[in-house]
Order: structure tokens, then C-alpha cells, then sequence
């Protein structure tokens, strides 16, 4: 894999027009018994990239899935774009789950394709959308592939191209690099930061690594273990900036990792 | 090359065995029977041989309830499958009923059954129907619940009705499992075509079958059976081939095993 991945060159997306501000009040939620999340708050302004870092199980998961519109929370409000329903949450986020989900049945470019064409666009139409993708994604050449073809991390590429060609304007990023080695982290760190500073989207990603958050992301909320509640939030000092090795490096950011993770370890704020 | 040599040499030993076994009457006198009772393999052999036209005759009756009742259990078990696994209330309600259809003896409801649908085509679909719908409905339906649960969230996150959701997550997960159903299916067809020729049949393998036990021409039962074998393997191998073909994402499929 190259290191100079260029950032996707996606249409504006449909609903970008709108505000596309996630605002979360007092939520909780609990599954029978057990209390998941406790009154938490969480705002990320239109066009903002929020951090989320917590814990294992700490219910960073079912935030993202009740945000979606996937869950219904058990008390407090969410609203995306002003709006508060399920179905309103769920045609402005497109959550991107922690696996890559690929479809083992359909090619590479028919996996990435699946919104479009559940949208009712034909099969070529939905294919001639993501193929110009593939090579900005330096996945060309692997549209044919099966999933079971493809490495690691060109599988979560996949599933990414896929995540942005639902064209929603507000992204629910799910650890997603979660499953790939350091370097292939690094370098889909950097993609993701140049997709991002070309195609500016409200994003929310849910991460355990502090230095991925920081590093992409203009906050990052830090929760408590289960049931989740916020401890602190930690403004980046240099989000997406290039080159990124010499950002996680700098004074500031060292600075700003060790608050966040001494409020992981527990030191409220 | 290599996997079909073990349950060859299996075969080819079992039927020295009893070749031997009857040449030199070892069975009709442990069982205390007449010799000619007790064909032995080369006998069944000549029958094949001899009574061929009647028995390609008559395979082609069988191999068309066969198919048409295999056909028409599909069509229905996955419909059905389908329509139960899209409401609860309707699983809940039917399932008991879906189980208690294989708890009828067929035998005992076929001649009942060519009572109600005459002396032709009907019935032996019926019963054929009836034993292939239960394996395939049931696999279908565990393959439908047994979807990873996280792709439906993800389809809905990407704008999937639940129409979409069924035809392009749900329904290809299953398939692996509808044709396991199917396989299980194919391979007791040919009883349910058996029981509904023994209930009232002119024709068919299962006619043929009475017929010759009636008089006692036992190398001729066992060619029927051997073609009846025959029929079902070659349902099955074609369900084989289909599932390689088609399903090849099973989570059950044995890696490489295959060439």
C-alpha cells in the first residue's frame, strides 16, 4: 500500500445542505438491567469531528447505534440536524459498525455500491458511482475481488468507500481502524484526514487509542467506564494536520495525550 | 481423484461380500430361506441389464413425480420459510403445525390421499411434497434467523427497506442452508415416491418394486431399488454441484476440501 493515498473526490452529499449538528442531552440507556450509559451529553457542531474514547465496553458502541437512529435511548434526547425521530436520525447518519461487514457474496464494488443501489439505483448506475472510487481509494484494479480476496486493510477501505457513498451528511465511525496493524493505522489516519479536509462532514469516532483520536479529531470526549458518562473533553491542538508524525510528536500533543489519558485512568475533571 | 477411492474400495468389498455370500448360499441358510430369495449382486447386475427398457420406463414415471413433488416442496418450504420468518406471530403460530407434519406416517395417509386426488399425478406429488417440505423449510427458516444480526443495522444505516434487507442480506445467508435442507430433502424423496406408488400406481419404480416382490423376482426388486438409489444420488450431486456453484460462501463449507 502506497502512502500517498489520495482523498476520495465524493459528490456533495444530498442532505449536506442542511444543518447537520448532533446534539445529545442527558441520555441513558440500559439493556434490561444493565445501565449501558448515564446521563451524557454530547455536541458536535455542523462540520465538527468529535472523539470519543473510553474504555473496553464502556457503551461507546450503543452510543454511536442510538445516534444512528439503530436504538431508541431509554431517557434523554438526541437530535441530528434539528431532528429528533429514529427514521429522521437514521436518513442523516450512516454508522460505520467496527467490522468490516462485507458481504461475502458480491464483489468488492458491489459491497462498496450497496447504498446506492438500495437507494433504487440500477446495478450500472450504482457501479459507475463507485468505480471512479476505487482508484482514489488505491483499490483499483480489486473491483472484481471477493471479499475474501482482499487484505485487512484494504477490506475496511471497502467498507469505508461503502460508509461515504451512503452520502449522509453526518458519520458514525466505529473504532474503525481497530482491526488493522500499526502501519496500516497510521497511513488510513492520514487518508481519512485528507478525505476529511476535502469533504468537511460532522463525524463522531469512537476510538480506544487516544493518539488517533487526537490526531483526528477537533475534540475528544473522554468516558468513564459503564455505565459511560463524560469526564473530560480535550480540545486537539492540530487536528488532521500533515505531516502527521510530526504532529503526535510535538510538545502539544504529548501534552494534551497525557490529559486525556489521565482522565481515562479515572482523575475526573 | 483421491477422496472418491475410500467409500469406492467400501463399496466394491461390501459387494464381494455378499456376492460370495449368496453364490455360496451362506445367507439363505443362516436365515433359512430358498437360494433364489437371495440374489447376489451379479444377479441384480443381469436384472439391471436384461430389464432395462421396463425399469428406464418406469425410472422415468418416478424421476418425474420426483422431481415435480421436489420442485413443488421447494417452491412452497421456502415461501413459507420466508413468510415465517417475516412474522413472529404467524412462526409462533404455525411451527407446531410445520413439526407435526412429519410426525404423520405417510404411509398410512397415502392410500387417504389417493382417495382425495385420484389415481394419477396428484397424490404422489402430494406425498413427495409433504415429506421434501418439512428439511427445507426448517433449515430455511434457521438460516434466516441465524443472520449475523449486525448486517440488517448496518443495510438500515445504508438506506435498506426491509425488502432489500430480506432479498440481498437474509435470503443469500440462508442459501447455504436452503440447500442443505434441499440435500436431505432429495435423498428421502424417492421414499415419498415409493409410499405413494405402493398406495395405488400403474406405473413407476415403486409399482415395479410390488410387482416383482408379488412374484418373488427379488434380483429385479433390487435393481429398481438400485436405480431408485440412483435417482436420489443424482438429485443430490446436483444439489452439490448447485451449492459449490452458487453457495460457496457457507460458513459450514470445509475450506479447500474441494478441488
Amino acid at each position: 500500500m502506497a502512502a500517498t493515498i489520495e482523498a476520495p473526490d465524493v459528490e456533495p452529499r444530498t442532505l449536506r445542505a442542511e444543518n447537520a449538528a448532533v446534539e445529545v442531552a442527558g441520555l441513558a440507556h440500559r439493556f434490561g438491567e444493565l445501565e449501558v450509559i448515564e446521563r451524557l451529553d454530547l455536541e458536535a457542531a455542523d462540520g465538527e469531528v468529535v472523539g470519543i474514547v473510553g474504555p473496553s465496553g464502556c457503551g461507546k458502541s450503543t452510543l454511536l447505534e442510538l445516534i444512528a437512529g439503530l436504538l431508541e435511548p431509554s431517557a434523554g434526547s438526541i437530535a441530528v440536524g434539528g431532528r429528533a425521530g429514529a427514521e429522521e436520525r437514521l436518513a442523516r447518519c450512516v454508522y460505520m459498525p467496527q467490522r468490516d461487514l462485507l458481504l461475502p457474496w458480491l464483489t468488492a464494488l458491489d459491497n462498496a455500491a450497496i447504498a446506492p443501489r438500495n437507494r433504487g439505483a440500477s446495478r450500472a448506475d450504482a457501479r459507475a458511482e463507485a468505480a471512479p472510487l476505487f482508484e482514489r481509494f488505491g483499490l483499483a484494479g480489486f473491483e472484481a475481488a471477493r471479499p475474501e480476496e482482499l487484505s485487512g486493510g484494504m477490506r475496511q477501505r471497502v467498507a469505508f468507500l461503502r460508509t461515504l457513498l451512503a452520502r449522509k451528511p453526518v458519520l458514525l465511525l466505529d473504532e474503525p481502524f481497530a482491526s488493522l496493524d500499526a502501519i496500516s493505522r497510521a497511513e488510513m489516519q492520514e487518508w481519512l484526514a485528507a478525505a476529511l479536509a476535502e469533504q468537511p462532514a460532522t463525524a463522531l469516532l469512537v476510538t480506544h487509542d487516544v493518539e488517533e483520536a487526537l490526531y483526528l479529531c477537533d475534540r475528544v470526549l473522554v468516558l468513564g467506564a459503564r455505565p459511560a458518562t463524560s469526564r473530560a473533553t480535550i480540545v486537539s491542538p492540530s487536528p488532521r494536520a500533515t505531516p502527521r508524525l510530526e504532529v503526535v510528536t510535538s510538545p502539544e500533543f504529548t501534552r494534551a495525550r497525557e490529559l486525556a489519558l489521565e482522565a481515562l485512568a479515572g482523575g475526573s475533571r | 481423484m483421491r477422496r472418491w477411492l475410500a467409500p469406492a474400495a467400501v463399496i466394491v468389498a461390501l459387494l464381494v461380500i455378499w456376492e460370495l455370500a449368496a453364490r455360496w448360499d451362506l445367507i439363505a441358510d443362516a436365515l433359512q430361506i430358498k437360494p433364489f430369495l437371495i440374489p447376489a449382486p451379479s444377479d441384480v447386475a443381469d436384472s439391471l441389464w436384461t430389464d432395462r427398457s421396463l425399469l428406464a420406463e418406469d425410472a422415468w414415471v418416478t424421476a418425474q413425480e420426483v422431481l415435480l413433488g421436489f420442485a413443488l416442496a421447494l417452491a412452497l418450504g421456502f415461501c413459507f420459510a420466508v413468510v415465517l420468518h417475516l412474522s413472529d406471530t404467524l412462526r409462533r403460530a404455525f411451527y407446531p403445525l410445520l413439526v407435526a407434519s412429519q410426525t404423520v406416517p405417510m404411509i398410512a395417509i397415502a392410500p387417504i390421499l389417493i382417495v382425495w386426488l385420484g389415481f394419477g399425478l396428484g397424490p404422489k406429488l402430494a406425498i413427495i411434497a409433504l415429506v421434501c417440505f418439512f428439511p427445507i423449510t426448517v433449515n430455511t427458516l434457521d438460516g434466516l434467523r441465524s443472520v449475523d444480526p449486525e448486517l440488517p443495522r448496518m443495510m438500515r444505516t445504508l438506506d435498506a427497506g426491509r425488502g432489500r434487507i430480506l432479498s440481498r442480506v437474509e435470503i443469500p445467508s440462508a442459501l447455504p442452508y436452503l440447500l442443505s435442507g434441499a440435500k436431505i430433502a432429495a435423498a428421502i424423496s424417492v421414499i415419498g415416491a415409493v409410499f405413494g406408488e405402493w398406495a395405488g400406481a400403474d406405473q413407476g419404480l415403486g409399482h415395479l418394486i410390488l410387482i416383482a416382490q408379488g412374484q418373488l423376482q427379488t434380483a429385479r426388486v433390487f435393481a429398481a431399488v438400485a436405480v431408485l438409489s440412483a435417482l436420489a444420488l443424482a438429485l443430490f450431486g446436483a444439489l452439490a454441484l448447485i451449492e459449490r456453484r452458487f453457495a460457496w460462501w457457507s460458513p459450514r463449507r470445509e475450506r479447500d476440501a474441494a478441488p
